[in-house]
């Protein structure tokens, strides 16, 4: 498809919208559809994929170039010759063989080493920190890109503005002021803001539910579920996926974002999670499994969107809380480690492959990785290359940032 | 305000709401009375003990595969056992006052661990107390296993300090960032130093992994051990004012008034930590009835579960539902996110929270039906259809069973319509609200829709 007639295409899909969302609006949200409408449709989407559990990273990419590795991991290693290689010291685990072609298309790049000082090794509290991007002894009651909500930029003034393809909604996606939505089936939530009863509260709401206080903030919470629930189900059903995606949860919440992104919703953020990667016990098999559903679903995203267009707009980062420790433990499983990798995805990478050394081996702290990038370099990159913003207003610092993509051309 | 708005409002903060059987006598009570009765209620405090053993995860570690998956499986009930006891005992207790404060130190000395009995042994410690003394809740929190095991103090040793205790009683449990400096926080954990516990769940001080060496701590200079440094954060008044900022959020209005603040920080300091005169002090203050302090708190999680139970004498023989609408809504019991606790506030509401919220009173009341009293357009009448076609499949699975009759009884005949709303409600009413209020004629009907609407989440 040329880009004229992409262009069209996407003009074509937001009028459709615009006007079968006019049509269902009642009339006192339409300055809220308006200022959503009224924007660019080029959109660059972020599309966040949380693997809980602490994947083991010295498994999914392995350095299998290093003797310490196969050392220190004499059942549970992979063999040479089933591994992926990616250069002479690192290669994909088996399970992840649909990533070979993305990989070599120069749709991937695989940083290692990411972390954070003073490692906490508890899944909730390292979660925390990572959904929050706080230091280790820092407690932040909002997420990351929550506070980029927050930040009322030009475009991220609706709960849409980051979805979160899930029943229920995670703390990453809250802000202070503004929240993402959780939308695990546009469908299912437009059905449940119709309730008849809370349709007569929506549309009867007037100036002194919308105060400052918090009953007004839980009208306007409840208004903005209402409009975003028809938004999005208006808009997406525009557009039907046609790439074959695996049967799994995490390929059908890709199949939505999708969906979502091809039917040109006005989303910058989407959220999904895989987990069961909390492999103690006989790791291999277990870990192997998580990964094939993580490959396969990821790859067939982002073929998908190859063939939609939308892969030079969208980036997609996957992490995990933690990695696990170097060493083996006894039960054919690893424990709770530290620095871990970090994948990312689009048709716009700066330095696709691999972009640091592998992780050191040898130089060791109680055992685990020490990290070489922190995590938050990570998401200062995606704020200020990708989002438009700049990463101080959404971290607790201002953060270097990194070289895996091209800043604003 | 009249006094059955205050003594509402009371109940509304001090415990999980009033209801219809307790209107007759709080029609005619003075404010005094009503404080002073809340008290007597609560003199009491009943442990839970449903976790009996507590289970030995060293020998667990050695154990060969199917005892480690029978002892994970034993672990994981006792967990479920212990939340549910103590939300089932905040819906049965009388002791409201003893149960919510319960809730504000349980979530003030946030703690997560696996392990139940400990869990138990901390939240038996939280409710004791809970109107008693700050210091004894204090040192005892401090002492206990749970607590000790999760910010690491069982590593805290003469040679090697493990900081993360001290750090966390001064930053979150006392006196609040910014009050000390990085080199109290090293000293005091020396004075730590040795406390740990043994394997019956017993605080044991190691006299040889304790450093009885010269502290430097907050201006002091001694051999403090543990209880020293605890009674020299007390000496702070900061620790007092931090300890009411806190309660002020908690029982009053989210955006402290530093006076009032100020005047509860005076009655707690110079009261030495009691806890009750504070609360006294609290609910007997003009300012805790202002208008603007009313119904402008969102409730949490499981107050809103907990005051919806107790006014329709809802009960569950599926307790897995009680556990489902804690983890749908943000807060499963005894699994705060972090030893910060639950933030709470709007940090409750997003738009998937704010909906389950609306929709779960309907769920658990009348299989999910909100009989629409309004004008319902033909789409609506579809949707109510759906809905009505649901309601078996969705009583099947939350099953829950409401005493109707004991509610309809306790509702005293004299109440118009308006005033039963106003009751349910904390909230003024709203034109919207008064409407759907006249067009109803069945209490029942009404009573659903007014607790499935934004006013009923504030309390």
């Amino acid at each position: 498809m040329s880009n004229a007639e992409q262009m069209k295409r996407r003009d074509f899909l937001k009028n459709s919208a615009l006007a079968s969302g006019a049509f269902l609006v009642p009339a006192f949200l339409k300055p809220f559809e308006a200022l959503a409408q009224g924007e660019t449709s080029s959109y660059k989407n972020l599309v966040v994929i949380q693997l809980s559990g602490g994947n083991d990273g010295l498994n999914t990419v392995i350095p299998f170039g290093n003797d310490i590795y196969y050392q220190k991991r004499s059942s549970i290693a992979i063999n040479k010759t089933d591994i992926i290689g990616l250069n002479d010291m690192q290669g994909l685990n088996p399970s992840l063989s649909s990533l070979k072609e993305i990989y070599d298309q120069g749709w991937m790049t695989v940083i290692n080493s990411v972390g954070y000082p003073n490692p906490d090794r508890s899944h909730f509290r390292s979660m925390d920190i990572w959904q929050t991007a706080s230091d280790s002894n820092q407690f932040l009651t909002t997420g990351w890109i929550g506070r980029y909500l927050d930040s009322n930029c030009q475009t991220c003034r609706t709960p849409y503005t980051a979805i979160e393809v899930d029943d229920t909604l995670s703390l990453a996606m809250k802000g202070a002021t503004m929240k993402g939505i959780a939308v695990q089936d546009p469908g299912k939530l437009f059905q449940e803001t119709r309730e008849p009863f809370f349709k007569s509260l929506v549309h009867a709401h007037n100036s002194e539910h919308l105060n400052e206080d918090n009953l007004g903030y839980l009208y306007k919470t409840m208004i903005e579920t209402y409009s975003s629930a028809d938004y999005i189900q208006q808009t997406s059903k525009t557009y039907a996926v046609k790439a074959e995606y695996p049967n799994t949860q995490l390929g059908n919440q890709l199949k939505t974002v999708s969906k979502f992104i091809n039917s040109g919703l006005k989303t910058r953020v989407y959220y999904v999670s895989l987990g069961g990667f909390d492999t103690h016990v006989r790791q291999q098999d277990q870990q192997s499994r998580q990964l094939k559903i993580c490959g396969d679903a990821v790859a067939a995203f982002i073929k998908d969107l190859k063939q939609s267009g939308k892969l030079d707009e969208t980036l997609v980062m996957t992490f995990s809380e933690f990695g696990r420790r170097v060493e083996q433990n006894a039960s054919n499983g690893t424990d709770h480690g530290t620095a871990n990798n970090v994948f990312l995805f689009g048709g716009k990478l700066k330095k696709a492959g691999i972009y640091n050394d592998a992780p050191d081996l040898s130089d060791l702290d109680n055992g685990d990785l020490k990290y070489q990038i922190d995590f938050r370099d990570v998401y200062a990159t995606l704020l200020d290359k990708w989002l438009d913003m700049n990463n101080s207003q959404v971290l607790t610092k201002s953060f270097k940032g990194l070289d895996f993509i091209s800043g604003v051309e | 305000m009249d006094d059955l708005k205050q003594v509402k409002h009371l109940h509304a903060r001090a415990g999980f709401g009033l209801r219809f059987e307790d209107l007759k006598k709080a029609e005619h009570t003075s404010i005094k009375k009503a404080v002073k009765h809340l008290f007597s209620a609560s003199e009491k405090s009943s442990d839970i003990g449903i976790v009996q053993s507590n289970p030995d995860y060293m020998m667990a570690m050695k154990a060969d595969a199917d005892t480690k998956k029978m002892l994970l499986q034993q672990q994981r009930q006792q967990e479920k056992d212990l939340n549910l006891n103590w939300i089932n005992q905040m819906i049965a207790t009388d002791a409201v006052l003893r149960e919510k404060m319960t809730l504000f130190w349980n979530n003030h000395f946030a703690c997560r661990t696996n392990n139940a009995f400990y869990a138990q042994q901390l939240n038996n410690i939280q409710r004791s107390n809970a109107l008693g003394n700050f210091r004894d809740l204090t040192i005892q929190v401090s002492k206990s296993p749970a607590m000790l095991q999760f910010l690491n103090n069982q590593q805290n040793h003469k040679n090697h300090p493990n900081e993360n205790f001290a750090r966390e009683l001064m930053e979150l449990f006392t006196l609040g960032r910014g009050n000390y400096t990085e080199l109290d926080v090293k000293e005091s954990a020396r004075a730590f130093t040795g406390w740990g516990f043994d394997k019956e769940g017993q605080f044991v001080m190691r006299q040889n992994q304790h450093d009885d060496g010269q502290k430097t701590f907050l201006g002091k200079t001694g051999t403090f051990a543990g209880e020293d440094i605890i009674n020299i954060i007390l000496e702070q008044k900061q620790t007092a004012h931090f300890i009411c900022n806190k309660l002020y959020k908690y029982l009053v209005n989210e955006t402290p008034d530093q006076s009032c603040v100020n005047a509860m920080a005076d009655v707690f300091y110079n009261g030495n930590y009691e806890i009750k005169p504070l609360l006294e002090f609290v609910f007997t203050s003009d300012w805790f009835y202002d208008d603007h302090n009313v119904g402008n708190l969102i409730k949490s999680p499981i107050e809103l579960i907990v005051g919806l139970s107790r006014q329709f004498y809802i009960t569950y023989p599926r307790p897995e539902t009680l556990l489902e609408f804690q983890r749908t809504l943000g807060q499963v019991l005894l699994n705060p996110p972090n030893v910060a606790g639950w933030p709470g506030g709007r940090n409750w509401i997003d738009s998937s929270s704010l909906m389950y919220r609306l929709k779960i009173p309907s769920l658990v009341l009348d299989g999910g039906l909100i009989d629409f009293a309004g004008k319902a357009d033909p789409e609506d009448e579809a949707y109510l259809a759906t809905v009505r076609n649901r309601q078996t499949a969705v009583n099947t699975r939350v099953q829950t069973q409401v005493d109707w009759d004991k509610f309809l009884k306790s509702i005293p005949g004299h109440l118009s319509n308006i005033e039963i709303a106003q009751f349910l409600l904390e909230p003024r009413l709203n034109s919207t609200i008064q409407n759907t209020v006249s067009a109803n004629t069945d209490i029942k009907t009404m009573a659903i829709e007014l607790v499935s609407t934004p006013e009923y989440q504030l309390c």
